[in-house]
């Protein structure tokens, strides 16, 4: 006879299972996503895979045709690496931007799979992977199907110039942060294809808010990115990070007034561009439904939030990057890492452990924009078109060109007066603990008007 | 119905037709809006009602008299006192019956618990069609303190057929006042932290301020009522111009549109009115609970209601404006007619005149803001 499918709720032992296993997962997941990054993409930079294939396969690398061969295949296991850590991130970050969602808004949020619901996020991606793939009758069947691709694309693609930490980045490209502006535009594409091909017109309206409202923001992301681009002297992710310190004023943001209003620009037009709140117009729900992704349904539809999510961490890490000093520890300098490295093939164990913790520093500060980013979310209402376009044109493009001219003179007075920039950094950050502490001091006070607050969190 | 609707479309132009509707998120229910846009910029909104016909007026004349009053509930499930009670007093009034002065304060203290309940409801998902999502919860959280409240004064929490034809159908519970005044006495505070949740928000503000104004001229041709009508600047509320129950005891204020966020009728000027309405409200619970008389609660009502040949109106002044009820006697145990003039039937029909040359998120503030529940529109 075959057992009797209960309802009940799970037995002591059962409970406690969970409990450990999601846990373990809380703790395991993120340590194994970031470890084996911090192990392999140090190994297929080209200095340390020249010297593997020196050393352990005995050929010239610069003559043998195989290095290509060897190189792509390198590059695969890191591709696969890559779409794994924005997968797994991407869920894990539903997860938390909905337990962070619940907490804003005085309600406890998914708790019922694995503790805290850590499991919420895979039982999500299960159910949407098992619900039919829907294509409408009536819409391009073709376009339709092949749109959702082109959004994963443009998201994975910038994670290979996007870096984790001193050495974890798949490639130091020379134009980092150019192709990185470039392969986020993929993502207008595809939505702007489900747009078209859905052959509804909600869907219609999304695509078309969403291709008016991703390039004209990309306007003054790209001028905002001018900025520190000018300040280091380089478009390779690594080099701008490299050309700031470890300590908060000697950041970017810190050390040139212009660099502090760029920042801001391009946090706004990352927001817009990643279709985050107030922003979210293409895809408004009280507005048209569902937007571009209206008719999606089961896979595909989880795509497109799947990149949502990994969009996070995106926009986040590319602020860091440019603006908020990136991996950079405090106080160990670029002869530092050298010095540390060692003279060998292979670098030397303590070096691991300082790539670790600066991917550590890094993880840090994306995971705090992360968190403003939901925090503005479930907080804000969202603009109408007119005024997105506005904000656009009338207020961040003339702002982005102010920051980029004032960048230029500000660099000829760093060349000609000494420790301009440490003044300006020293000043900007004393400011910003001052805007911390009022900030702090209004949360406070805030909260002890608060009068509705009856969450029962025992139940977490 | 919708054949009516689309004849007057002209369909050889350029311009896009869209169902907004009746299974769009920000219709609140099952309203459907055909939307002629030219891109964002709507040329007109041409609502469409009757998803929800159920035939309630003519249930009136099927059912008797006593047996009507749980369909009232149905006219508007958000703000069901206002309905019981614009019907009692019809009937009251065709068979000559005087409430006592205790279940006029129970109705009073129950309308004004249900006229912030449901007022809640309308602001939260104002900021949640905004785009907002935060307040709503805040809202339904509060509003789930009242249905506790209501729910231990008469055993319902949204179809309350509390009101019967010559008093209330319970009294008030042991220790009920205390805990309504406890509930006050936080939502007073909540009152304040919703304004600086979303109130004064700059987006909010703008998103709101100056959008689909509705003049004060324009209110009064269209027949707007209630809240509507007021935050068109229009000084008009039947509790305090044309009292009735226990309303000409009690102190308040009635808030007008000032506009707060640049012209006076703006979207912003409604939703502002309902949260400063909600402050008065609570202000009347409070007096009323103070004074609250001891004595009956139900007058003697004959078993068999069966008024002489004649009609009545009453006119209540609901969360959605004024109710009035007008029920017509043919000396038989069943109503000949009885009709209910509802604020959202009117409000909708403002909509088409109002949306031209809005965007499509205008559209959403403006419904939002004009309050409308679907059920009271097709009655």
């Amino acid at each position: 006879m075959p057992a009797k499918f209960s309802f009940a709720f799970p037995k002591p032992l059962t409970r406690r299972v969970l409990l450990a296993s999601s846990l373990a997962a809380v703790v395991v997941i993120p340590v194994a996503l970031f470890g084996l990054l911090v192990l392999y993409l140090p190994l297929i930079q080209a200095e340390a895979f020249h010297a593997f294939v020196r050393e352990a396969l005995h050929r010239d690398p610069s003559t043998w045709a195989g290095t290509q061969w060897v190189y792509g295949a390198a590059l695969l296991v890191a591709g696969i690496l890559l779409f794994t850590f924005a997968s797994v991130s991407g869920g894990i970050f539903s997860w938390y931007e909905r337990r962070v969602a619940g907490r804003i808004q005085s309600r406890i949020g998914p708790n019922r799979v694995g503790a805290g619901g850590f499991f919420q996020w895979v039982a999500d991606a299960v159910k949407l992977l098992f619900k039919e793939d829907l294509v409408p009758a009536e819409a391009d069947s073709l376009l339709f199907r092949a749109a959702p691709y082109f959004v994963v694309a443009g998201m994975t693609l910038t994670l290979v110039a996007l870096p984790f930490g001193q050495s974890v980045i798949v490639a130091d490209l020379n134009v980092g942060i150019f192709y990185i502006l470039a392969v986020t535009s993929l993502i207008v594409v595809g939505i702007l294809l489900s747009g078209w091909s859905s052959n509804s017109k909600w869907a219609l309206f999304g695509g078309m808010r969403s291709a008016a409202q991703v390039i004209s923001y990309e306007v003054p992301s790209g001028l905002a990115i001018m900025t520190p681009v000018l300040m280091a002297g380089t478009l390779s992710t690594q080099g701008i990070i490299r050309a700031q310190g470890g300590w908060p004023w000697e950041w970017f943001v810190a050390r040139n007034p212009a660099a502090f209003l760029a920042f801001f620009i391009l946090f706004i037009s990352q927001l817009a561009e990643a279709n985050r709140t107030p922003f979210d117009l293409p895809e408004a729900e009280s507005e048209l439904v569902a937007g571009y992704m209206s008719e999606y349904s089961g896979f595909r539809f989880a795509l497109y939030f799947l990149v949502e999510w990994a969009n996070l961490w995106i926009i986040s890490a590319v602020a860091v990057s440019l603006f908020l000093g990136g991996w950079q520890i405090p106080g160990v300098t670029g002869q530092d890492w050298t010095a540390l490295r060692g003279a060998g093939a292979l670098p030397r164990v303590s070096w691991w452990f300082w790539q670790l913790l600066s991917v550590g520093v890094f993880a840090t500060k994306t995971m705090v924009l992360v968190t403003i980013v939901i925090w503005l979310r479930w907080t804000l209402p969202r603009i109408r078109v007119d005024q997105m376009m506005n904000l656009c044109w009338k207020y961040l493009v003339p702002g982005g060109f102010a920051a980029m001219l004032f960048t230029l003179l500000w660099e000829i007075a760093v060349a000609r007066v000494k420790h301009l920039e440490t003044v300006s950094g020293l000043v900007l950050f004393v400011l910003f603990v001052y805007a911390l502490y009022r900030f702090f001091k209004q949360t406070r006070e805030n909260i002890s008007l608060v009068v509705g607050d009856h969450v029962d969190l025992t139940n977490w | 119905m919708s054949k009516l609707v689309l004849r007057r479309i002209d369909r050889n132009n350029e311009e896009m037709l869209v169902n907004f509707g009746p299974q769009h998120p920000s219709t609140h229910g099952v309203l459907n809006f055909l939307v002629e846009t030219d891109g964002e910029v709507m040329r007109r909104a041409i609502p469409d009602i009757g998803y929800l016909h159920r035939s309630l007026e003519k249930i009136g004349e099927i059912v008797g008299y006593p047996g009507y009053m749980p369909y009232t509930d149905r006219i508007d499930y958000l703000a069901a006192m206002f309905a019981n009670e614009g019907y009692a007093i019809a009937v009251e009034k065709l068979i000559k019956v005087l409430v006592p002065p205790r279940a006029q304060y129970l109705r009073a203290v129950s309308c004004e618990l249900n006229r912030i309940a449901s007022h809640l409801v309308s602001i939260g998902t104002m900021a949640t069609d905004i785009g907002a999502v935060t307040p709503l919860v805040y809202a339904l959280r509060e509003r789930e303190a009242i249905n506790d409240l209501v729910e231990a004064l008469c055993g319902a929490r949204l179809t309350y057929n509390y009101h019967r034809i010559g008093g209330v159908a319970f009294d008030a519970p042991a220790g009920w006042r205390d805990g309504v005044l406890k509930f006050l006495d936080r939502f007073d505070s909540l009152l304040q932290e919703w304004d600086r949740l979303i109130t004064w928000n700059e987006i909010y503000l703008k998103r709101l301020g100056g959008v689909a104004v509705i003049s004060r001229e324009q209110a009064i041709d269209y027949g707007l009522v209630g809240p509507n009508l007021r935050g068109s600047g229009v000084d008009w509320d039947v509790r305090r111009d044309v009292p009735y129950g226990a309303y000409p005891d009690f102190k308040f204020d009635v808030p007008v549109g000032r506009g707060w966020a640049g012209t006076v009728g703006d979207a912003f000027d409604r939703y502002y009115v309902r949260v400063l309405e909600m402050a008065q409200s609570s202000r009347i619970v409070r007096q009323a609970l103070e004074k609250l008389p001891e004595g009956e609660y139900m007058a003697k009502v004959p078993r068999k209601i069966k008024p002489e040949a004649s009609e009545v109106m009453s006119r209540v002044e609901s969360a959605r404006g004024e109710m009035a009820y007008y029920v017509v006697s043919d000396g038989t145990e069943r109503a000949y007619r009885v009709r209910a003039r509802t604020g959202s039937f009117l409000a909708m029909g403002i909509i088409e005149d109002i949306s031209g040359g809005l965007m499509i998120a205008d559209l959403i503030a403006l419904i939002a803001s004009l309050d409308v529940v679907a059920p009271e529109t097709d009655r």
